[in-house]
């Protein structure tokens, strides 16, 4: 592994990428690591493709340099596989996690990435437990179960920590189901 | 300030030691400018003028937050203008008060001519700013032009890589600026987006540790003091102006050694150094790139790496360049072969803000030529990062090759990152 393990993550203007990348960061924190995260700011506009980056390290991160080699790229919106170069400067060895309903094959021909090709329907599980169609939270079930770069508990820890108040208990343990069904229903 | 006023804000600030700081010395994850806006919290100004700009707007949306919770007690002030929020502050510490407003940008720009009154009054005036381009053509992202835009406009300035040296900073900023040796404005200048709205690990210090750093700020002329009247701002034209100056000039050059006694102290509560600069592996450096705020950061991991390929490559990192240490960058770069200067900011018709100082001081060593047997360094001039270009490790890599290799050209400035021209 690198010394900095790094996440892009595709998402449109809305549809919680870079909140995604928050938790996740957050989520390393509590086990003690260094990270970072931050959105791509461009034009800002809901439903606009935008991109956010997180930075997980065992010691300190220094750079400040924009993520170019991320080691696992998260598409939130499978409207964008083919749209933008979601594979752009992910290595071989790589993890690419699309939302999507379809299968990792068409996933593969879309792409040609010969890499670990991840599909997930997190808009299903999305509208099935949270009753809306937020598909960051169980990208990050997915993204757990094929990459361990955090631990459940501790992202279950975050997003209480930062939806209770927020969205009260029923939405926040809708969205802590969400995680762990696509944490259960992704294969690797 | 009354007693009752006081006890008032002790109260509201055990409050928000017990609400929002459980442990002390937390690492929690904060944005740059949430960082900077937790320390604000901690200090709990008299008056805050408010006014939105991107990127600093977070910063105030956060301490408004705050506000509105009622953990701090600051007067807020919605300004229409940031010209206005400067001369809100300015009347708010010219009345005894600690003031403190934020800017970026156009901002900082539209608040110009009572940032140099702020000074001129002598008022130790605390203000965070997010650096972002300034116009024309139009754009939000970071490069250092606003706050180059002020450097001789009378106000210390700190330049931060980070969030938690951002942080720090603003506390330490306001011990330097009340100093009675100072009285001084301080501007603490983060990078926009790239600091500013990145998520970091920082360590926020006790909230009753901060406020006891800070204190009480207690004036020595206050207008509001009907005791002991004074004018404040009056007409000097050829009798006084001209000394007036003066005064300033030295108080400004004296925060030197009051920045380093200060942060002294405050090593007492970050167990870490504040320096005028950072050296990073500068000692046995023969190639050495100079490079404020997030960049510097960036240039680290650069180190790091060249340097298990044994490549003798180091940093040096201003963080105080307003007053900007001659002496001490001089001493510093004695001996070194090659400097490249890296400037997020242009100066048009005229060298770059950084570089022309870090010139100025290596002229120094000319004198020590003979003594020293050494040769002067090569110096070269990069502009980087301009509307927020991204830099990349890459681009900084090259730098340090072109240096070692003494592939340079030192009388022409290199455009790094520039499109269709290639890194001299």
């Amino acid at each position: 592994m690198k010394e900095i393990f790094e996440i892009r993550i595709h998402g449109r203007g809305g549809q919680g990428a870079k909140t995604a990348a928050q938790f996740i960061a957050e989520a390393a924190l509590e086990k003690g690591k260094f990270i970072q995260s931050f959105p791509e700011y461009g034009p800002e506009r809901s439903g606009a493709p935008m991109k956010a980056f997180a930075r997980i390290s065992d010691k300190e991160i220094k750079t400040y340099a924009p993520v170019t080699n991320p080691d696992v790229v998260l598409v939130l919106d499978q409207t964008l596989v083919g749209t933008i170069n979601i594979t752009d400067g992910l290595a071989k060895e790589g993890i690419l996690i699309v939302n999507t309903s379809n299968t990792q094959e068409w996933l593969k021909k879309k792409t040609n990435f010969s890499g670990n090709c991840i599909t997930i329907d997190a808009t299903k599980i999305s509208l099935e437990t949270i009753g809306i169609n937020m598909p960051n939270t169980p990208m990050i079930g997915s993204l757990i179960k094929a990459t361990n770069i955090v631990t459940l508990d501790a992202v279950e820890n975050i997003i209480k920590k930062k939806f209770l108040k927020k969205i009260g208990e029923k939405a926040t343990n809708a969205n802590i189901e969400a995680i762990k069904r696509a944490f259960k229903e992704t294969k690797k | 300030m009354s007693k009752n006023q006081t006890n008032k804000k002790d109260e509201i600030k055990e409050k928000a030691g017990t609400t929002l700081t459980s442990s002390k010395q937390k690492i929690t994850a904060l944005t740059g400018a949430h960082a900077v806006a937790e320390a604000m919290r901690q200090i709990n100004p008299d008056v805050v003028a408010v006014f939105p700009i991107t990127p600093q707007t977070e910063i105030m949306e956060q301490f408004a937050q705050y506000h509105a919770d009622g953990i701090v007690d600051s007067e807020i002030i919605r300004t229409e203008s940031e010209h206005s929020s400067m001369s809100c502050v300015v009347g708010a510490s010219a009345a005894g008060a600690r003031a403190m407003t934020a800017t970026s940008s156009a901002g900082l720009a539209y608040m110009w001519e009572v940032v140099g009154i702020a000074s001129g009054l002598r008022l130790p005036i605390v203000m965070p700013v997010v650096n972002r381009a300034l116009s024309a053509p139009i754009n939000i992202h970071c490069d250092h032009s606003d706050a180059m835009g002020c450097r001789d406009h009378g106000w210390i300035m700190l330049f931060c890589e980070n969030a938690q040296e951002a942080y720090d900073a603003t506390i330490l900023a306001v011990k330097l600026a009340e100093h009675p040796e100072v009285m001084l404005p301080v501007m603490v200048c983060q990078d926009g987006f790239i600091t500013s709205h990145a998520i970091q690990n920082i360590k926020v210090y006790d909230d009753k540790i901060v406020k006891n750093f800070v204190r009480e700020y207690k004036p020595r002329k206050w207008l509001l003091n009907t005791d002991e009247p004074v004018t404040v701002g009056p007409l000097q034209l050829t009798d006084y102006y001209f000394e007036s100056q003066k005064q300033r000039a030295d108080a400004i050059f004296r925060a030197k050694e009051i920045y380093l006694e200060v942060g002294k102290e405050f090593s007492g509560i970050t167990g870490k150094k504040h320096l005028l600069f950072e050296s990073y592996m500068l000692d046995d450096a023969e190639a050495v790139v100079v490079v404020m705020s997030s960049t510097a950061g960036t240039t680290k991991a650069v180190i790091d790496k060249l340097r298990k390929e044994g490549r003798k490559v180091g940093l040096l990192k201003p963080i105080l360049f307003r007053p900007f240490p001659y002496e001490e960058v001089s001493k510093a770069l004695q001996g070194k072969k090659y400097i490249a200067v890296l400037d997020r900011s242009e100066s048009y018709g005229a060298n770059a803000p950084l570089y022309g100082e870090v010139k100025n001081a290596i002229y120094d060593l000319t004198n020590n030529k003979s003594e020293n047997n050494k040769e002067m360094p090569k110096l070269k001039s990069y502009i980087f990062g301009l509307g927020g270009r991204d830099i990349f490790e890459d681009d900084i890599e090259k730098v340090f090759k072109d240096l070692i290799n003494g592939n340079i050209e030192e009388k022409k400035v290199g455009y790094i990152g520039l499109r269709g021209e290639k890194v001299e």
